[in-house]
């Protein structure tokens, strides 16, 4: 906003702007390296995408950010009126070319922003961690996999109050506790006996609402060993917080053993910490706030152990 | 001129009592709204206190999960229905009449019926305290079906009473919003045409025109959860064949929206301010103004990204990504406006200023995060996590509070009669903005993270962000305490304030402070010029000197 009248080119005020806008772009650029730190480990396909995009909007966003709190800081040090002088400033009533301009780059900016992000959707919605409504059976045809990468597992997720139940219906074998083979695409059918619950992997940057009624199929390919935590992330309830279970990613060959090892291992209450939780505060005098009770805990093959360290 | 032709009615002294009573005064009105709002944010902000001593360690070991779960839910409620709308509507009860030289509002009988609804909504929400079973525990959205499952079977139940108090403060707001939106329609000062009108009517008139396009749907979807609920309808269970995403829509498609009712009034108060303190025009007004109905226009379509994970379709997800993203533009028109206007000025950084400069920067924060939240994947990953508590607490308590702070701040003088005391004011905003930040910045990494919202108990990595906030909170907590102290002690000693104690332009500063129970009378002056003519040299009115000449005279006389 230097005013139109001057038309010799202040050059210690350009040069010193220069050099502030080439130190916030650089400040921008290791923000948005840092940004990756933020994040849990990358333990999906879909994950790298997620964090290459959040990188790129902090970039963007602390741009903008020290930009205008910059021109805050610089009015608040060297526009303040002097003591005793009420007079006012120069009236300037608006600027014409200055509106077009803030108004042209933000929209340039934020359709930037939608495109990269429509791209990075589809691409995910191909990678498969995005709701698929559409019947199983279609999925080859409308191109979500090529054909030696359909997956190959199935796993059926029972969303209750409160605790998730996986099947995994080829071998018959259950469990309180997800077990995955790296690098192997995996479909879930998320059902949901009781509220609305969310399937959440923060490591997998996949969320998916389970809705009672509804059969939601959801496609990830885990690429990390590890173990990370199933968060439900729909309030759900009274035990919501409590209604978490461990993903266990293993080598193709650890998964199979598992299986099988599971197959053979008899039916036995899974776990669930709103079950025990709920009895100690039967025994308790009635507080007068109510809560629905749980559902039994599901009997299964494997209750898994919750005590193990998670890496995410 | 001053001579009347009727005797005056002998008037009484008005007292404290016309406070507690059906009073259809605008200013009166605007009174009650704003220390019954600050009476509630009292309790929420309480709630919030027992919510951060539960979060400052990792189990479930403060109250109940039970309890929490209520605590949490009536946090959401109170602040959102009881404090922050009340306190907007007391706002614009107090200036839209006076900035348009209005003797009243359109329909004062309305207006009172509107403010009283607000202690009977609000003793009905707080009596679901003490029913059985406690209060409502399925947070501020009430999703089914968690919020149609009564686990104590009875037909008077908390989250029965909250849909009844949620639906009753629609019609009070419904009630508010046809009274503002007539007043500032026809009520204005001869020579104000809509060009001429401060921008803080601009946005009222945004935002009012909002909740009336926007309640009918919340009404009606609360309507029907209470049938579900209560009388065994099945518009929302599942096993009833009824759809849950379908209330999710209806709640959507307002409390998007609400957003903007809210943060709408506080541009205003931004724009208003800022040339206050700069000593320079609103740059661009036309702009900003205008700015506020693209921002209505499209706050309308944008309710889909709160449903990104929840089963849309993809185009859904595009579709309301691209719209959310086209709000940054005229919210930035109107940043850079800010900003084009402060530039250059004379700033007086008084109590109100700092407000305002501490909210703007937490606003562009919360944009900055919010254009994150709009694109799809990003918010598949953080959506119901702390990075949206963060997101939202950024706007609503860091920009729209402070926003109202400012306000409270600059027009204290001219309705009470009583300046506040600057020291206390600006402890008080130091002590907001430290502890907002403090408070709310942690969750952004909480929710990057993968902690989810409205959580009772969580996993020990997250503990050192939550100790961080939670003592931020506790910092707001006390920050409120300078705040009541100032308002009280002001009200009651504070030196006296002239009419126009900033210097500042506009309609209600060429009243007395306070303004008599009919503002402007017979006598509304022509307004002749834009708002903001800060070093222009231009009156606002006509035979403006001769006004403030007779103000002036009043105030040594008395």
């Amino acid at each position: 906003m230097t005013s139109p009248s001057s038309n010799s080119i202040n050059a210690p005020a350009v040069a010193g702007v220069s050099l502030w806008v080439g130190l916030t772009v650089l400040f921008s650029h290791w923000m948005g390296r840092q940004a990756h730190h933020w994040l849990p480990v990358q333990a999906s396909t879909a994950a790298p995408l997620v964090d290459d995009l959040f990188s790129f909007e902090t970039s963007i966003g602390t741009f903008v950010f020290v930009g205008v709190v910059s021109v805050m800081v610089w009015v608040m040090l060297f526009n303040r009126a002097e003591k005793y002088d009420d007079t006012d400033a120069v009236p300037i009533e608006g600027n014409m070319r200055l509106e077009v301009i803030w108004t042209a780059i933000p929209f340039l900016l934020v359709m930037a922003i939608a495109f990269y992000t429509i791209r990075a959707t589809s691409e995910l919605g191909v990678l498969g961690p995005m709701e698929h409504i559409h019947p199983r059976n279609q999925q080859e045809e409308l191109g979500g996999y090529p054909g030696d990468r359909l997956p190959a597992e199935q796993v059926e997720v029972i969303a209750r109050q409160w605790s998730w139940e996986f099947r995994y219906p080829d071998v018959n074998v259950s469990s309180t506790e997800l077990h995955l083979a790296a690098d192997q695409p995996v479909t879930f059918r998320l059902v949901s006996e009781d509220v609305l619950h969310g399937f959440y992997i923060p490591a997998f940057r996949v969320k998916q609402d389970v809705i009672p009624g509804r059969a939601i199929d959801l496609n990830i390919t885990p690429t990390r060993e590890g173990v990370y935590r199933l968060r439900d992330s729909q309030f759900s309830g009274t035990w919501f917080a409590a209604n978490q279970s461990n993903v266990v990613v293993e080598s193709d060959e650890a998964h199979r053993a598992w299986l099988e090892q599971a197959a053979r291992a008899p039916l036995q209450p899974g776990l669930t910490l709103a079950v025990s939780e709920y009895a100690a505060r039967q025994l308790r005098s009635n507080s007068g706030w109510a809560t629905v009770p749980p559902a039994p805990p599901p009997q299964v093959n494997v209750p898994g152990s919750a005590n193990q360290p998670h890496d995410a | 001129m001053t001579i009347t032709t009727f005797p005056p009615e002998p008037k009484p002294e008005p007292g404290w009592s016309r406070y507690f009573g059906f009073c259809t005064d605008a200013k009166v009105i605007g009174i009650q709204y704003i220390v019954t709002a600050f009476f509630f944010f009292l309790i929420g902000g309480l709630l919030a206190m027992v919510i951060r001593g539960e979060l400052i360690t990792p189990a479930s070991d403060l109250v109940d999960r039970a309890v929490y779960n209520g605590i949490y839910t009536m946090h959401g409620t109170i602040m959102l229905f009881l404090f922050i709308f009340p306190v907007l509507n007391g706002l614009n009860n107090l200036l839209i009449p006076t900035m348009i030289g209005a003797p009243d509002m359109a329909f004062p009988r309305l207006n009172a019926v509107a403010f009283w609804l607000v202690p009977i909504f609000g003793s009905l929400l707080m009596a679901s305290f003490l029913v059985p079973g406690g209060p409502a525990y399925s947070g501020w959205w009430s999703y089914p079906p968690v919020s149609i499952q009564n686990p104590v079977g009875h037909l008077l139940n908390g989250q029965g009473l909250w849909i009844t108090a949620v639906a009753l403060s629609g019609v009070s707001s419904i009630m508010g919003a046809i009274n503002f939106v007539t007043t500032i329609l026809r009520m204005r000062a001869p020579g104000m045409s809509i060009t001429r009108m401060p921008v803080y009517c601009w946005t009222a008139l945004a935002a009012q025109s909002l909740q009336l396009i926007g309640l009918p749907a919340l009404t009606g979807g609360a309507i029907m959860l209470l049938m579900d609920l209560s009388f065994g309808t099945s518009f929302y269970r599942p096993e009833g064949g009824g759809d849950p995403v379908l209330y999710q829509h209806f709640f959507w498609f307002y409390s998007h929206p609400a957003v903007y009712v809210i943060i709408l009034p506080v541009f205003g108060v931004f724009s208003e301010l800022f040339p206050v303190y700069s000593r320079k025009p609103l740059f661009g007004y036309l702009y900003v103004a205008l700015a506020s109905f693209i921002i209505v226009g499209l706050g309308l379509i944008v309710w889909v990204h709160h449903m990104f994970p929840s089963g849309v379709a993809q185009w859904m997800r595009n579709l309301f990504m691209v719209t959310t993203m086209l709000i940054a533009v005229p919210t930035g028109v109107k940043v850079f406006a800010w900003l084009g206007t402060i530039w250059g000025g004379k700033l007086r950084l008084t109590t109100p200023m700092l407000f305002c400069l501490g909210g703007l920067f937490n606003f562009v924060f919360a944009g900055i995060t919010g254009i994150m939240l709009a694109t799809v994947p990003v918010d598949i990953h953080v959506s119901n996590t702390y990075f949206v508590v963060g997101h939202f607490h950024y706007v609503i308590y860091g920009a729209a509070v402070m926003g109202i702070f400012a306000a409270i701040y600059h027009w204290f003088p001219k309705f009470t009669g009583r300046m506040p005391y600057e020291g206390l004011g600006k402890l008080h905003c130091l002590l907001t903005f430290v502890g907002a930040n403090m408070n709310f910045l942690p969750m952004h990494p909480l929710g990057l993270m993968g902690m989810p919202r409205r959580v009772s108990s969580y996993d020990p990595e997250f503990t050192f962000w939550n100790v961080v906030a939670s003592l931020g909170a506790f910092l707001l907590g006390v920050s409120i305490i300078p705040f009541l102290l100032n308002m009280v002690s002001s009200w009651i000693r504070g030196p006296k304030a002239t009419h126009n104690p900033w210097n500042a332009i506009g309609l209600e500063w060429l009243l007395p402070s306070p303004p008599p129970e009919d503002n402007f009378g017979e006598e509304v002056p022509t307004v002749i010029s834009r708002p903001y003519g800060y070093g222009t040299g231009e009156p606002l009115v006509e035979h403006q000197v001769e006004i403030e000449r007779r103000l002036e005279l009043l105030e040594a006389s008395a």
